[in-house]
């Protein structure tokens, strides 16, 4: 079980970085730096503070819940 | 038909709707009456959670407040569904496989300690109605817009269907009405952001017409950009915040967002672990679909505004700012006489006022809809706000019912606990009620209050609850304790003591009383630590707890073990 839990905490340490790195980092303190970067009408930077944070967090949020469902397989902790 | 029939056929529809389902799915137990029986599917359960969550201040306010705040308004966009990440990644599965009611149920088996879940019930019960207050006031608000009744009537007639619903059904009812009010809140704030959004750029989808151009073949946000630059607002796309207190004040929205009672209670109601992963992703998903269109709407809105507003004459304004003007969210004085209207940031020559409601609100109109829109989004606002009010008031009922009578009076027979849940609705939904009608003068800054205190107090001891099997009950009502008392203090004397104080140069570290929370987030984690280091480790039985909950086998039913 203890070894279930470390890559519990691998994956989570994994997805909470983008979460991190997508809001506080591309949508706030690199803004600026990013906003020089074009996509149609949108500069980057404030694209990711008002959508592609949002996005990002959404796929977040999946990618953990197929990757617990195969990791409580594995470990034959899952419910059914 | 004319406006008004619409706007009551709609409201009143989706009235009769609500109130249908609430007697479809009556509780008959405490177990339905609190989690629905455990038994709601994980994406009925993303739909109500949704809804739960996106409040009157989502509906009708947030769109409005980026418009008037261009790239600071991204704190609530990032706040508000960055939390659910943690949620679904630090909370919600192990909540769920502990597998009991409420949150103070939590603290206070984890923590083994009933003084622990008092201190818990308390911020529950503070935060529920700091929060429901200003819901109620919002139906009141949309009432009194839409079909022009006085705002206590519209309180005491959404008081009335709250009460019916939630009283009566519970959990359960929630739940389902919940799910109707999603589809109808989500339906009303796209169609008219559809529409503005094909007029304005060409581009049926909001999101991307955000980035589209406009008629001139210009990108629509540098057109904004140079618009407001021109009239001295500083770009649309850079902000005024510092970045220390942009980052606290996001901080702070999504831990708070992750601690909020009546949205962590909702995981409760699914089946099993893996739902309860899964529903917090369809939920996100829900939310997105509305927080996307919300920086949209705001773009247009302002874009539209300016444009049919400044340096026109002040007799050939469009329709839809004369209707509003009746309402007074809309509010043009000509100080230099020269018969058009001039929109500046200097308070002292400025001559149009806007209420940040207006930018949803008056939407269809902008947009030339027909009147069945309006009354429909008067039906989707409507739905915001109860759905919140109904979410909250469970949580308090249940946190007197459950929290405190059947902790201190354990031999209480299910039907009496049920009889005691539903008396604390009703008396809950009295007291909203009041507040709605007399709102206490700081309605507006209580959301600050309502996140900063869910971020400062319970998010910190639920995660070290589940992640720490060191940290024991003195820490944790020390740390509860600590980071109530320090955010309580720093935002009553920036908000309501020395109002004359709350500007960056007296705050600490430039950290706005918002974003306040975040700083009363970490003292709580520190005195946590410290003190459970200081102290011995908890018992044997609740180390083996907390290994149960990491793992998602064996999951019931949420039940009374």
């Amino acid at each position: 079980m203890e070894r279930y839990w470390k890559k519990n905490l691998q994956t989570l340490g994994i997805l909470l970085f983008i979460w991190f790195i997508v809001s506080f980092g591309f949508g706030i303190l690199w803004v600026e730096e990013l906003n020089t970067i074009r996509i149609g009408g949108f500069k980057l930077g404030f694209w990711f503070a008002q959508q592609g944070a949002i996005y990002t967090f959404v796929v977040l949020i999946f990618i953990y819940v197929i990757r617990m469902n195969k990791l409580d397989k594995e470990f034959n902790v899952n419910e059914d | 038909m004319d406006l008004l029939t619409w706007t009551y056929l709609l409201v009143g529809l989706s009235f009769a709707l609500y109130i249908g389902i609430a007697i479809w799915s009556r509780a008959s137990s405490t177990e339905e009456f609190y989690v629905a029986g455990g038994g709601v599917s994980p994406l009925a359960n993303g739909l109500a959670t949704a809804a739960d969550w996106m409040s009157a201040a989502s509906f009708m306010s947030m769109a409005g407040q980026i418009s008037f705040s261009g790239y600071d308004g991204s704190v609530y966009l990032m706040g508000w569904t960055g939390g659910y990440v943690l949620l679904a990644l630090l909370l919600a599965p192990y909540l769920r496989k502990f597998g009991k009611f409420t949150v103070p149920d939590f603290v206070g088996d984890r923590y083994y300690s009933n003084k622990a879940r008092v201190v818990a019930v308390i911020c529950a019960l503070f935060i529920s109605f700091t929060y429901i207050a200003g819901q109620m006031r919002g139906v009141g608000i949309v009432f009194s817009r839409y079909l022009e009744l006085p705002i206590e009537w519209g309180v005491v007639i959404g008081m009335a269907i709250v009460f019916f619903y939630a009283v009566l059904g519970g959990m359960k009812g929630i739940t389902y009405t919940q799910v109707a009010q999603y589809c109808v809140l989500i339906f009303a704030y796209m169609v008219p952001a559809i529409f503005i959004s094909i007029q304005l750029t060409g581009n049926p989808i909001p999101q991307l017409g955000l980035g589209g151009e406009i008629a001139e073949g210009v990108p629509l946000l540098d057109k904004l950009d140079g618009v407001l630059g021109d009239l001295g607002f500083g770009a649309y796309t850079s902000g005024k915040k510092s970045i220390p207190d942009l980052f606290m004040i996001t901080l702070a929205l999504m831990v708070g967002t992750a601690g909020l009672p009546h949205v962590i209670v909702r995981f409760f109601t699914v089946p099993k672990v893996k739902d309860a992963r899964l529903s917090a992703g369809y939920a996100l998903v829900f939310i997105a679909i509305l927080y996307t269109t919300a920086p949209a709407v705001a773009a247009f809105g302002i874009y539209n505004t300016i444009q049919s507003t400044s340096e026109k004459s002040i007799t050939d304004l469009p329709a839809w700012v004369q209707n509003w003007q009746q309402t007074n969210l809309i509010q043009i004085e000509d100080k230099n006489g020269d018969g058009k209207v001039q929109y500046l940031p200097n308070p002292n020559t400025n001559e149009l006022r806007m209420d940040k409601d207006i930018m949803v609100l008056a939407s269809p109109e902008i947009a030339e809809l027909p009147n069945w829109v309006v009354g429909l989004v008067a039906a989707g606002a409507m739905a915001a706000a109860l759905s919140t009010a109904a979410g909250l008031l469970l949580v308090i009922s249940t946190s007197i019912s459950r929290d405190l009578f059947k902790t201190f009076r354990p031999n209480i027979s299910d039907k009496k606990e049920l009889r005691i849940a539903r008396l604390a609705a009703a008396g809950a939904v009295l007291l909203a009620g009041y507040f709605g009608i007399n709102p206490p003068g700081f309605v507006a800054e209580v959301v600050a209050f309502a996140f900063g205190l869910a971020a400062a107090s319970f998010f910190p001891v639920i995660l070290l609850g589940i992640f720490s099997t060191r940290v024991n009950h003195e820490g944790a009502i020390g740390g509860m304790l600590t980071g109530l008392i320090f955010t309580i203090s720093y935002i009553s004397y920036f908000k309501f003591m020395s109002p004359e104080l709350n500007t960056a140069e007296h705050w600490w570290w430039g950290i706005s009383p918002e974003g306040i929370g975040s700083l009363g987030m970490a003292l709580n984690f520190l005195v946590c630590f410290g003190v459970s280091w200081l102290t011995p480790p908890p018992p044997k039985k609740v180390q083996q707890l907390i290994q149960e909950i990491r793992i998602p086998k064996g999951a019931g039913q949420a039940s009374d073990h």
